[in-house]
């Protein structure tokens, strides 16, 4: 039973946080059509410059704010600058774009940063709740990573339906030519996209990394995991990648816990694979049928 | 055609005896590593150029050849014969691509490339789970078998140079390579490999011609495992070592991009992309170094440059650098 408990809280921590990165592939699929691979490193390099701000001495919200912020910068800057002009082209071509900016992001972290494992600060405590004389497998941090994902969700939604804005840029992810012809800035609007996703994936590159270990590869098994909840959701619809997320994190620290933790990208790629042949409209799809 | 890529195949089978017999050991042992990663973007870029199926785990599929060539391998004596056991690697790693073939069938661009992403990062786990058998961590350590004294003797007689045991393996990766290419050109100019280009360029027409959509796309992908299956035991005997470090995703992102650098679906790009990937990482690192940076940054400098080119290749000459050589000689000609 505690054990149980144990596993389904750690579970449930790392979903949410899959759940954002997750959030973040599906902004800018719903926006381009593409998925972001390049997004792990990119939120590994936003990582980084919070670790360079924290071990020169700065405190760790001012490293967490600059992640953030250099995060909104570098999403807006490859949408821009890169992936612009691939866009409406080849779906391989895409994909392709996005790896080699992964290998790009990937060899420049570790000229940069250096390729060792560096060890990353937690603002909040990382030992468990004590209820009564049990201690639980819920943190400090934890909480924080549950609340600060949640802060992220509600402004996200509070910014794609309460505001202008946010209309303007659900237009244009709906249909380019007809929100042109309404005088939107699709253009404008797409790079907005890509910024906003990329700060997502920064948060969740910074959630993954306190308390833990950071070296240029680490977030390479989440950007397999965020897929897998992305698709697990429809890939269309962002509830749909926060419930994927959450529903992903507890059963891999099923797997992790009962099974063993070698297997857990292993687990990842089954649930993957029954969703796309069984499911291939994932649980929360807005179009019925869907090519994958 | 078929006379033309046999008479191509001799040709190279002479400039590889003369190229590996003046060379030294190290270049050798150079020219066995780009013979494997040619095998492996070989299959690669049969897959993705001519049948538009991305995948980003070769990688993966290398290591079930190489742990299978290992496990076969273990003891010095009554091992079989070299030729056997790749042979089996081959047929290991077919079985393994044509299972991830048939669920790859079903899927197109990023769902793909999402589903080999999550076999590339998953399968090194699977020798740390089962450490007992698979050796964990360290891996399983690979005994060469001595050269058959024949061979050494018949070698020896034809070139005046004893066969070490480098050469002898860049050899066997040379001549596994051009076989493994004669077979994919021949292939891809068959009915099989038109099969495979019609469903890429236009799934409706292909089926309304009479082309199993399904099927063809599980055929490239077993066809390209086996390859990247025998690459995977050459570099095994090679390296001497199955570990799972040898195998990381970044195995599988170069493949493909020294695949996209050379130019997607030819064959002779995969050749370019395999000696950028064996022979680029040593000039670029001796160039950093000399510019001051350290050896662990330097290291680096060669996939910056790989993933450089490969989103520029994309974004500039979505023909590769062979499909933009060719251009360039055709533009040449005709002005």
């Amino acid at each position: 039973m505690q054990q149980l408990l144990t596993t389904v809280l750690t579970g449930l921590t790392l979903g949410v946080i899959y759940a954002a990165f997750a959030l973040a592939l599906v902004l800018i699929w719903r926006a381009t059509r593409i998925v972001n691979f390049a997004q792990a490193p990119m939120a590994m390099i936003t990582t980084y410059i919070a670790l360079v701000l924290i071990d020169a001495g700065y405190s760790y919200w001012l490293g967490f704010v600059a992640a953030l912020l250099s995060g909104l910068v570098l999403g807006a800057v490859v949408e821009r600058f890169v992936v612009r002009f691939v866009s409406g082209k080849s779906e391989v071509n895409a994909v392709i774009l996005t790896l080699g900016l992964f290998i790009v992001l990937h060899a420049l972290a570790a000229i940069i940063f250096g390729s060792r494992y560096r060890s990353f600060p937690a603002p909040f405590g990382l030992r468990g709740f004590q209820v009564g004389d049990t201690t639980i497998a819920l943190t400090g941090f934890g909480v924080f990573t549950i609340l600060a994902v949640g802060v992220v969700m509600v402004g996200l939604v509070l910014l794609f339906r309460g505001t202008d804005l946010g209309l303007r840029m659900r237009a244009s992810a709906f249909n380019q030519e007809v929100s042109r012809l309404l005088g939107v800035k699709v253009g404008r609007m797409l790079t907005l996209g890509w910024a906003l996703a990329a700060l997502v994936g920064s948060l969740s590159g910074l959630l993954i990394a306190g308390g833990g270990l950071v070296h240029p590869s680490y977030m390479d098994g989440v950007v397999v995991y965020g897929f897998v909840a992305a698709v697990l959701g429809g890939l269309d619809s962002p509830v749909g990648a926060v419930v994927g997320g959450v529903l992903l994190g507890l059963s891999l620290s099923l797997v992790s816990g009962y099974v063993g933790s070698e297997l857990v990208p292993l687990a990842a790629l089954v649930i993957l694979m029954v969703v796309l042949l069984l499911k291939p409209g994932g649980l929360f799809a807005s179009v019925r049928e869907r090519r994958v | 055609m078929v006379r033309r890529h046999l008479l191509l195949a001799l040709g190279a089978l002479v400039v590889v005896v003369l190229v590996l017999e003046n060379t030294s050991q190290f270049r050798n042992a150079q020219f066995g590593a780009m013979a494997y990663y040619a095998i492996a973007a070989g299959g690669l870029t049969v897959l993705t150029g001519l049948n538009g199926q991305l995948s980003l785990g070769h990688g993966a599929l290398m290591a079930v050849g190489a742990y299978t060539t290992a496990l076969m391998l273990q003891s010095r004596e009554d091992s079989l014969p070299l030729p056997v056991i790749l042979a089996l690697a081959i047929v290991v790693t077919l079985v393994v691509g044509a299972l991830v073939g048939v669920a790859a069938a079903r899927l197109h661009g990023p769902y793909l490339a999402g589903a080999t992403l999550a076999l590339a990062v998953a399968v090194p786990g699977i020798p740390l789970f089962f450490g007992e058998w698979l050796g964990g961590e360290q891996g399983l350590n690979v005994r060469l078998p001595e050269i058959p004294v024949w061979l050494a003797d018949a070698a020896y007689f034809v070139t005046g140079q004893e066969l070490t045991q480098i050469r002898f393996l860049a050899y066997l990766g040379w001549l596994a390579a051009i076989v493994v290419f004669v077979l994919l050109a021949n292939l891809s100019r068959s009915r099989i490999g038109r099969n495979w280009q019609a469903v890429r360029d236009d799934e409706v027409a292909a089926e309304l011609a009479g082309i199993n959509l399904g099927r063809a796309r599980v055929q490239a992908f077993v066809v390209s495992a086996g390859c990247a299956g025998l690459a995977g035991g050459l570099l095994a005997l090679s390296a001497r070592l199955a570990a799972p470090s040898g195998f990381t995703l970044t195995l599988s992102l170069l493949l493909l991009s020294a695949v996209v650098l050379g130019g997607l679906g030819s064959l002779v790009g995969a050749l370019v992309g395999a000696a950028l990937l064996t022979f680029l990482p040593q000039v670029v690192t001796g160039a950093g170094t000399d510019l001051g940076l350290t050896d662990v940054q330097a290291a680096q400098l060669a996939p910056l440059i790989y993933g450089l080119v490969t989103v520029l290749v994309v974004l500039l000459a979505p023909a590769g650098l062979a499909g933009g050589l060719r251009k360039l000689i055709n533009w040449r000609r005709s002005s």
